[in-house]
């Protein structure tokens, strides 16, 4: 039988309706859709999508059970290697890692992996509330206590698997509610935030305790931990400190750091405010500035916010954009007004010290800079301005210095992210780091793959 | 959940509040804040530790109810729980022997201020403290404030305690006497602290202010408390909430404050 090139479509809500509330955008398969695009798979031997996957997942093996109907063999198999598999089978880019391997995808699509990891999760979620589903399986409890930093992808990862090898494992959230950049940082219409919560309810199950409002570096030192009777801690406390540019004005009022917008949006719910206490301001010309996955999420929770006029500032091209090419493709289909080539370099204030006019120059692509791609040059004499009400600045984070600061001993980089080896091994022992604290602003999924990795590094250190 | 063991006014929409948070007191020093929320569909405030009790395990807060969450808390009673408390946040006021200290409080500040007076008097210094008030009905703690204080001056707006006037003809008067002045600290309302700095600048006093920039995360995540300070951005949580008064860009901090000024007034009604 031949195979069918083309991948199974993931329906979607309409434009329209979509930009008109948070609700998650892309539908997810229905089992039927789901078993056609499993059968697309090859079940070649080489198997090279599990080489593209950060935390391994046997790839084929879940796709087979997935085909033969038999879900809960098929969501087990991601269990062993993703503790997420509704947040990966989301946010993941599949198609820079598993996807972008894939046999099939030399005569066509490739299997839409993501799609059927996300498929298995939500089944399994469904099932869950119900109350349908195996516990967990762990091994002995052993009397050791383990420490985890921040309870964002990498801390989720990590104590997921030290839970699993029975070690007693306790994470410390500075927020009050759990699950890090998966909180306060994704939108609501991206990753659906009682997915998040039920993820972190199995862990629960499994026997990880979380602690929220303290935060490492304040409350409690590391060395504190280790007082306490903590025998290793890992630190996945993320890059949370946003960039600014420095321009003049950029501290009027009405321009966020990425971090804050979202922050005030997802987390503390103000796109539904006042029945939620925080407001957000509700832009009607909102420039969003960067290129990444943040400002796609920044430039499409402004429109959700009701602004009539979204421009996302970018100083490369399309090609350079870091944002995943879906995220671009619905942005765009939303109305985002892509403004490529383009920097701002000063903000203009109202009397009440509101931004109200963004200064921009248009750049070339000039030589390739050091992380191959070429640089942006600006050029003379082309500044023009645009009339903006709000301004969302999404230009990367760099890790919290919190932490180091309190933390003598800890040896760090310049911008602050942690030095740690392979494993997630620092200069201080007993301690282990990974995730966007040691890499800097990353993806989720590799965030976890540290996790993952620091966790055996852990268990192979206390032997 | 952190129990309220004690509430009570202290003056007109001044509230007094002990919490049992042994965390938090365990670590707390003289300048730091905590972030507080109220309910389930709570914001996150930053509140100053008005002071703390290391074997009792308990912090104090002294907080005005002006906005939604304020007027919330201020309803809670003993008993009742915050939902969420962070802290303590920020970095400790620096307490050194620097001679004569002049220490001024204004309105809510007062409460801030006592612990820190309490610290520059351990640490051997003379202090001057100036607290200042909108009218009698107002004040409050003056006697903990004197019995940290070597001197305590009282300034109300309407004169109907102590002296007429705001806390900075207070201090002009101080700064005009004989007596060399070697650091002044000022915690108050953000045009108090900007009237302080100002004064002082000319006689070149080094001040320190804590500032009261609002907030979100309250650990230098989002940059709501981004304020600039000798010409840099700075984050009030994370770098702050003490700066040197000569640096800092009031008129900013002022505009800043004012971001949400017309949710507020939606939010009260």
């Amino acid at each position: 039988m031949a195979i069918e090139k083309k991948a199974v479509l993931m329906r979607e809500k309409p434009v329209k309706e979509r930009i008109k509330n948070f609700n998650e955008v892309p539908l997810g398969y229905s089992q039927e859709e789901a078993i056609q695009e499993a059968s697309r798979c090859l079940q070649c031997v080489k198997k090279p999508c599990i080489e593209g996957c950060p935390v391994r997942i046997e790839i084929p093996a879940f796709i087979k059970a997935l085909k033969e109907k038999d879900f809960q063999k098929a969501i087990d198999i991601i269990h062993r290697d993703d503790s997420l598999p509704a947040m990966t089978g989301r946010v993941c880019p599949q198609e820079e890692q598993c996807q972008v391997c894939c046999v099939v995808k030399k005569t066509g699509d490739a299997i839409s992996i993501g799609r059927l990891e996300r498929f298995l999760a939500d089944w399994d979620l469904e099932n869950r509330k119900i109350g349908k589903h195996s516990k967990p399986k762990t091994d002995p409890l052993k009397n050791i206590k383990i420490a985890v930093v921040g309870s964002g992808p990498a801390g989720l990862t990590c104590a997921a698997e030290l839970a699993k090898k029975g070690y007693l494992v306790t994470v410390f959230e500075g927020y009050h509610r759990l699950g890090g950049v998966l909180v306060y940082g994704i939108p609501e219409f991206r990753l659906p935030k009682d997915m998040v919560a039920s993820e972190i309810e199995l862990l629960k199950e499994s026997g990880v305790k979380f602690v929220t409002n303290v935060l490492i570096g304040r409350a409690l030192t590391i060395e504190e931990l280790f007082k306490e009777g903590f025998k290793a801690v890992f630190i996945g406390a993320g890059a949370g400190l946003p960039n600014f540019m420095g321009l003049p004005g950029e501290n009027l009022n009405g321009i966020y750091s990425a971090n804050e917008f979202l922050t005030r949006v997802n987390l503390m719910k103000a796109y539904k405010f006042p029945e939620f206490d925080t407001p957000v301001k509700r832009g009607k010309k909102v420039a969003v500035v960067g290129g990444g996955n943040v400002a796609m999420d920044s430039a499409r929770t402004a429109l959700r916010l009701g602004a009539e006029h979204v421009y996302l500032i970018y100083r490369r091209s399309e090609k350079e954009m870091p944002a995943r090419v879906e995220e671009v493709i619905r942005a765009r289909e939303e109305g985002i007004d892509f403004r490529l080539l383009t920097n701002p370099v000063r903000y203009i204030g109202d009397t009440n010290g509101f931004v109200k006019q963004v200064e921009c120059l248009k750049m070339e692509l000039g030589l390739p800079d050091s992380s191959g791609r070429q640089s942006p040059v600006p050029i003379k004499g082309s500044e023009f301005l645009i009339d903006v009400d709000q301004v969302v600045v999404a230009i990367g984070n760099t890790p919290n210095p919190i932490l180091s600061r309190t933390t003598p001993g800890l040896k760090v980089k310049k911008r602050g992210e942690i030095e740690a080896d392979d494993s997630g091994r620092t200069s201080m022992p007993g301690v282990f780091a990974g995730g966007d604290i040691v890499t800097g602003s990353a993806t989720v999924i590799t965030a976890m793959g540290a996790g993952r990795k620091s966790a055996q590094a852990i268990v192979d250190y206390l032997k | 959940m952190f129990k309220i063991l004690e509430k009570y006014s202290l003056a007109p929409q001044i509230h007094y509040c002990l919490v049992e948070a042994p965390l938090i007191a365990r670590k707390a020093k003289a300048g730091q804040f905590v972030i507080v929320r109220v309910r389930e569909q709570g914001e996150r405030i930053p509140l100053t530790i008005a002071d703390f009790d290391r074997d009792k395990g308990t912090i104090i807060l002294v907080f005005q109810s002006l906005g939604k969450t304020t007027c919330l808390f201020s309803q809670m009673k003993a008993g009742d729980n915050l939902l969420d408390l962070l802290g303590p946040q920020g970095n400790p006021t620096e307490i050194e022997n620097y001679g004569h200290t002049v220490v001024i409080g204004g309105g809510i500040g007062i409460a801030p201020v006592y612990p820190l007076a309490r610290s520059l008097k351990e640490a051997g210094n003379k202090v001057s403290s100036i607290i200042g008030f909108r009218g009698k009905e107002y004040v409050f703690w003056e006697d903990k404030m004197r019995s940290v204080s070597n001197d305590l001056l009282i300034a109300t707006n309407d004169g109907s305690y102590g002296k007429k006037g705001f806390v900075t003809d207070v201090l002009k008067e101080l700064m005009n006497s004989d007596e060399k002045i070697d650091r002044v600290f000022a915690i108050g309302p953000a045009i108090m602290m900007k009237a302080v700095s100002d004064m002082t600048k000319v006689s070149n006093i080094p001040t320190i202010v804590s500032l009261n920039s609002s907030m979100v995360c309250g650990m230098g995540m989002c940059g709501a408390c981004r304020v600039s300070v000798g010409g840099k951005t700075k984050f009030t949580c994370m770098d702050g909430p003490d700066f040197d008064g000569h640096q800092v860009d009031f008129e900013e901090l002022m505009k800043r404050l004012d971001t949400y000024k017309q949710e507020e007034i939606s939010c009260k009604g």
